[in-house]
């Protein structure tokens, strides 16, 4: 059936090749896709810096692009404290979320929670931003009566608490699947509790994995830009507070890039810059975490 | 209910248990936290969900589903026709690319070679990158050098490279699970690779790769930022008159989708009306219901594929 000769043989070689070719290059586009980004963003934003100097972009504490003032240091500071809040808020409800589902729920209790946690994963964040402005601003505003509005750091943190929530339970979940079950019956034949084995024994083991979790969290949670543009205030201004205004890099970006133009623009993707340097330094955090599990 | 054996070893009798929590304290507090944070987790889930549904489902009239958007109806017919343009746009481009890259990592690429490892750093750092980073990329390739203004089809570029991490890396994983076996089954019988590849591998991973492209659709229909400056906001489909007179769709054009739709609802008007932000909250049901329909359908694919493995 097969017709061997020596063109049909070339031609098979020939169209085997050419497809190894086809595969490798759609391989290489992620690649030139990362440069890619790379170049555009640092081509137009590192410019902008140097014309503005290193330090008064960095370290200014006055933003007001009408008097071609650019400084980003509140909104590199409101980035760090949105985070860090989202982390306060985020981790333990997750790590616990987690270890109930690994190891304390019945299976009939984890089948029904599962879509919960699933559901949660699934929210788009512009969804998180609204429901942020119509439910939580308002309740804030409730417990703090005096202040002109509920918006600000402490929405903005519980905003993006819940935004992580979902990575850190499903990574920190996994993890602790991951854990070998004699740790844990070794711990109970020495007479610990259900309780002491799981957070004295199974906990500490799947620490890495934990961990990888808090980071890929830190990661969502500092790029995050819809859930927390209605929420925290976008004032650009260094936070003093929990319910003072903050600004976080990646609001400065989507509520001013619509209008801007020349260095306002330019100090715009500048912007973009220090958020990507944070977040490729994260994913190198992540990735030697990973590493250091295999 | 039946106990499994290795269930009936640990079972603890209620009583014996309670008389534990009392010897000690600490492992009752960790009971009552790790209890706790379900609790808030799940209720937090029903608040969120419930709001919306209340707030938003009595506001899902006919006038939201009119073919024109005007600010007298804030129709969100447009922005669902946009978002069904943007999204298959951004699969043609991005599941042939996703899948091919997937097939090299998987079935050519020697293991521990050095473009394997800078391709899995790549991708890891894609999928790492915030979608507001792409939206300045799109705004700085696609809107200003290339296509001269906001574009559905500059979104689609965007929401293209957003997404193939997520099309390699489920493809890769379906791929990965179909049993050697197979391949040499087929070797054997003196297929090349290519036809093992088209004929045998392929078929079996469909229902993994699927699984991930329906993922990626609800990555991309719920995305807002990677869209803002480069897919534009202007609330219609984009249409051009072509050289016979007739209107048709010009991806060109500038067009929001169903995301950016419920963005501007609330963000453009200088005081937003309770008619803006009740229409806002039937977009978000509307938004919500597709985007968790298209995950459940995505994780029903993915599960059918386990149990059938």
């Amino acid at each position: 059936m097969y017709n061997t000769n020596e063109t049909t043989l070339k031609i098979r070689a020939l169209r085997e090749a050419a497809m190894k070719i086809l595969f490798t290059i759609a391989a290489c586009v992620s690649i030139l896709a990362v440069l890619l980004i790379c170049v555009f963003i640092f081509a137009n934003g590192i410019p902008a810096i140097a014309e503005i100097g290193v330090t008064k972009f960095l370290f200014g504490r006055t933003w007001k692009p009408n008097a071609d003032i650019y400084g980003i240091f509140p909104m590199i500071i409101g980035s760090l404290y949105a985070t860090a809040g989202a982390i306060v808020v985020g981790v333990p409800i997750g790590i616990l979320m987690a270890i109930f589902m690994a190891r304390f729920c019945p299976k009939s209790i984890y089948k029904i929670i599962k879509p919960f946690v699933e559901l949660l994963a699934g929210i788009p964040s512009v969804v998180y931003g609204f429901l942020g402005i119509r439910i939580l601003v308002p309740l804030i505003h409730s417990f703090f009566p005096e202040e002109k509005s509920g918006s600000g750091l402490l929405a903005a943190s519980i905003m993006l608490g819940i935004m992580i929530l979902p990575t850190i339970i499903n990574v920190s979940e996994s993890a602790i699947r991951a854990v070998p079950e004699n740790y844990y019956e070794g711990s109970l034949a020495l007479g610990a509790t259900h309780e002491r084995s799981v957070f004295f024994t199974v906990v500490p083991a799947a620490r890495s994995g934990i961990l990888a979790s808090v980071i890929l969290g830190v990661g969502r949670a500092i790029g995050e830009t819809m859930a927390v543009i209605w929420v925290a205030g976008n004032a650009p201004i260094v936070p003093k507070g929990l319910m003072s205004s903050v600004r976080t890099m990646t609001s400065n970006v989507v509520l001013e890039m619509g209008y801007a133009t020349g260095l306002h623009r330019d100090a715009l993707i500048g912007t973009a810059v220090v958020l990507f340097v944070f977040i490729l330094i994260i994913n190198l955090c992540f990735s030697a975490i990973k590493r250091g599990t295999k | 209910m039946t106990i499994s054996k290795k269930e009936s070893i640990n079972f603890i009798p209620l009583k014996t248990r309670v008389r534990g929590y009392i010897k000690h304290p600490l492992s009752l507090v960790l009971l009552l936290l790790v209890i706790g944070a379900a609790v808030i987790v799940v209720g937090l889930v029903a608040i969120l969900i419930g709001h919306l549904l209340i707030k938003g489902v009595p506001h899902i009239k006919p006038e939201l589903f009119e073919w024109k958007y005007t600010t007298t109806n804030l129709s969100m017919m447009p922005a669902i026709i946009n978002t069904l343009i943007i999204t298959l746009l951004s699969l043609v481009i991005a599941v042939p690319i996703g899948i091919f890259s997937a097939i090299y990592l998987v079935e050519y690429a020697k293991k521990g070679s050095k473009l394997v490892a800078i391709i899995r750093i790549t991708t890891e750092t894609l999928s790492g990158i915030p979608s507001i980073v792409f939206g300045l990329f799109g705004l700085i390739v696609f809107t200003t050098m290339i296509f001269k203004g906001y574009s559905i089809i500059g979104g689609a570029l965007t929401l293209s490279i957003m997404v193939l991490p997520i099309i390699i890396r489920t493809t890769e994983e379906a791929l990965m699970s179909v049993p050697d076996l197979f391949r040499e089954g087929s070797f054997g019988l003196g297929a090349g690779k290519l036809r093992t590849i088209v004929r045998i591998v392929l078929p079996y991973a469909v229902p993994g790769i699927l699984a991930g492209v329906i993922l990626s659709i609800g990555r991309m229909v719920g995305e807002t930022a990677a869209l803002i400056f480069t897919a534009g906001t202007i609330a219609g489909v984009p249409t051009s008159v072509n050289r016979f007179g007739h209107t048709v769709l010009d991806v060109t054009g500038s067009g929001r989708t169903l995301a950016l739709h419920l963005f501007e609802l609330v963000q453009n008007p200088q005081t937003p009306t309770d008619r803006y932000f009740n229409a806002a909250y039937a977009t978000a049901v509307v938004l919500l219901v597709l985007v968790v329909g298209i995950n459940a359908l995505s994780s029903f694919i993915a599960r059918r594929l386990i149990s059938k493995v």
